[in-house]
């Protein structure tokens, strides 16, 4: 990618359970690999923060949340499929 | 003592409301417990829910919370406006939506949970003190899933959820219209296993007439009616069909009676219908079922009671004008409100759809007396096995509501005089059976009736003729002459040929009577006459013996003397 802005990204994960927590690391070695010094990471556990997680909308866990750059993207699961997750955010180009 | 209470039907469980459901379950849904709803598209999951939850929050105050995986809030909504509910009111406090259908353009890589959605919930039921909830379409999400275990693993967080939180749930999975039975083999089978509570609701198509049937597969701790039973969606929801259940209380019994509308067939009953009976005017086309049924609609109306008249045959103000030919003037009453005149024709679908409509017009109507004509048409439409379920269901319905219910049935001119060919068997269940029958004789069809039974009442034997005329319904006995039933024209030939005769009979009695006189007179006379005759011959009998005796004395003493005076014998000395 070109622009080089911030990327601003909530995870909504639910206490430690296995797919939040894999998911946390999943997020966080994506970042440092690919948008280092250039991410902010924001945690929301459900279970102590119901209320946001209801006006999110939020019904799986864990969900990523890019809220910068717009338009936000919505993603479910343990983000293992790195190359996936990666085409989401916009961070590799269509044409492999 | 706690578990005393506890084990009380009526806290063990958590009435849906719904008609029929509470009945063949005992009671409802368990309570604090999940209810499994399975069914195939269209086969009624989400009405059966809502309604579940609206009745919950309206009838018996527990709010709940709708969770919709399929349809959006709005959209579900927006159906539920076509049912009599007025969700509006209700909606604020006591009935939460929650939107939970995935978007379509979501990005999904590995496994996930449903702990957002949980989380969201205990504040959102803690916050309303929600008693009841509804996962609309379970299976949208499940299949989100990667894989069969982490299906497992959510339905089993779910589960657990519902159990800690105390909450009466229902949640509705899809299953194959075709193969209801076979729900085990299907993917989320297992969860039949798990919840304490299984409802199978079926839809299907027979001889191209729509038929619903719901049955409850399972129920833990319970006993519960293990058959399918009809249902219907109609206006006010669901509305399971469930003839009554052993052990229910009868319904009370009078000894009331209500006219006929025919004062002769009044008295051949010992007094009319008993109130609350159910009654079968069985006849071939064009005997009269309709004026008989019309005259008791009007009986009905002139005692100020609530009647509803459904006609499968013919519109309403056909009947009303064709009923005015004999007389019965119901026009009147639809003015006055008093009657309801329902044209079933507009009724289409099964016997049990028309069964709930013709309920629903009746409450609403406030109805005291029903005529259904005919109710023979209900068993045209839809299976034979459904049609027999329905006439039970009709009488026990009328029964209980304590509604007297007049119905005609069509017999079918080839099929013969019995009635046992309908399938829905009303002469059984029916407490007075009338039958209309045709004698064809010299030319000319008359109308009999007969009662065939009458429970409870001495009735009449006697076939009466049935006459219509524009004064009326009148019942005239018929004339058996030598063993042979005559009626119409034939009849009132007979009775003046008779009259005839009597006058015939009476003028030669007289005229015999006085020829007598006149012979008795005459033989009076000769018998005066011979006695006097006697008594002359008796007095000229005596007179004769006196002469001859002073003769025979004259002689003696005159010989004597002659001797005497001869005096030339001396007798004395010979």
């Amino acid at each position: 990618m070109t622009r080089r802005s911030t990327y601003r990204f909530r995870l909504y994960v639910a206490d430690d359970t296995m797919n939040s927590a894999l998911a946390t690391t999943n997020l966080q070695a994506l970042c440092k690999t690919h948008l280092p010094g250039r991410h902010e990471i924001e945690i929301v556990d459900v279970f102590k923060d119901p209320q946001r997680a209801i006006l999110e909308g939020i019904r799986m866990t864990p969900t990523l949340l890019r809220l910068a750059p717009l338009p936000m993207r919505r993603i479910v699961g343990t983000l293992v499929d790195t190359h996936r997750v990666m085409e989401t955010l916009g961070l590799v180009s269509n044409v492999t | 003592m706690k578990l005393d209470h506890l084990s009380s039907p009526a806290l063990r469980k958590a009435p849906s409301g719904i008609t029929g459901f509470d009945e063949a379950t005992g009671g409802g849904l368990p309570r604090g417990r999940t209810t499994l709803l399975l069914g195939g598209p269209g086969s009624g999951k989400t009405v059966f829910s809502l309604q579940y939850l609206i009745n919950g929050a309206r009838i018996y105050g527990e709010p709940g919370i709708f969770v919709a995986f399929e349809e959006t809030s709005e959209r579900i909504l927006d159906n539920a406006e076509s049912f009599d509910w007025q969700l509006g009111q209700l909606q604020r406090k006591k009935l939460l939506f929650i939107d939970a259908q995935p978007n379509y353009d979501l990005v999904q890589t590995g496994d996930f949970d449903l702990c957002g959605m949980l989380a969201g919930l205990e504040l959102q039921a803690t916050q309303m003190k929600a008693r009841r909830i509804v996962f609309d379409a379970l299976d949208i999400l499940l299949a989100m899933l990667p894989d069969l275990s982490a299906r497992r693993r959510e339905i089993y967080r779910l589960h657990e959820w519902l159990v800690n939180r105390g909450l009466t749930s229902i949640v509705t999975l899809k299953a194959k219209a075709d193969e209801p039975n076979s729900i085990t083999q299907q993917p989320y089978g297992f969860m039949q296993f798990m919840v304490d509570c299984s409802v199978i609701l079926n839809h299907s198509v027979v001889a191209g007439v729509s038929q619903r049937n719901m049955r409850v597969q399972k129920y833990r701790g319970s006993s519960f009616d293990e058959n399918e039973s009809p249902f219907v969606i109609g206006d006010g929801g669901f509305d399971v069909a469930i003839v009554r259940t052993l052990g229910r209380d009868d319904a009370k019994v009078t000894n009331e009676r209500v006219t006929s509308g025919i004062k002769r067939l009044d008295t051949m009953l010992g007094g009319g219908y008993y109130r609350a009976a159910c009654v079968l005017i069985t006849g071939f086309p064009g005997t009269a079922k309709t004026t008989l049924s019309g005259a008791f609609a009007e009986a009905a109306c002139r005692r100020g009671e609530r009647t509803l008249f459904v006609s499968f045959d013919s519109d309403g103000t056909e009947v009303i004008r064709n009923l005015a030919s004999v007389g019965i003037r119901l026009n009147r009453y639809i003015k006055t409100g008093l009657l309801r005149m329902v044209s079933a024709r507009t009724i289409v679908g099964s016997a049990e759809m028309s069964l709930v409509r013709i309920k629903a017009i009746a409450a609403a109507h406030r109805a005291r007396c029903l005529v259904i004509d005919p109710v023979s048409a209900l068993s045209n439409t839809g299976s034979e096995l459904a049609a027999h379920g329905v006439g039970q269901r009709l009488v026990d319905w009328s029964k209980a509501d304590r509604l007297t219910l007049v119905c005609t049935s069509l017999l079918n001119e080839i099929s013969g005089q019995s009635e046992s060919d309908s399938t829905l068997h009303m002469s059984t269940l029916a407490d007075t059976w009338i039958h209309l029958s045709y004698v064809v004789q010299a030319g000319e069809r008359n109308r009999g009736m007969s009662i065939i039974k009458s429970r409870g009442t001495a009735h009449s034997n006697q076939v009466r003729e049935l006459i219509l005329s524009n004064s009326g319904v009148t019942l005239a006995d018929i004339f058996t002459a030598g063993g042979e039933v005559l009626m119409g024209t034939m009849r009132w030939q007979k009775e003046s040929a008779e009259r005839v005769e009597d006058e015939v009979a009476e003028v030669a009695g007289k005229l015999k009577l006085v020829t007598l006189d006149a012979q008795q007179a005459e033989l009076e006379v000769r018998l005066k006459a011979v006695q006097t005759e006697l008594l002359a011959k008796q007095l000229e009998k005596t007179l004769l013996a006196r002469t001859t005796a002073s003769r025979k004395a004259v002689i003696l003493h005159g010989s004597v003397r002659m001797r005497e005076l001869r005096g030339g014998d001396a007798p004395k000395h010979k």
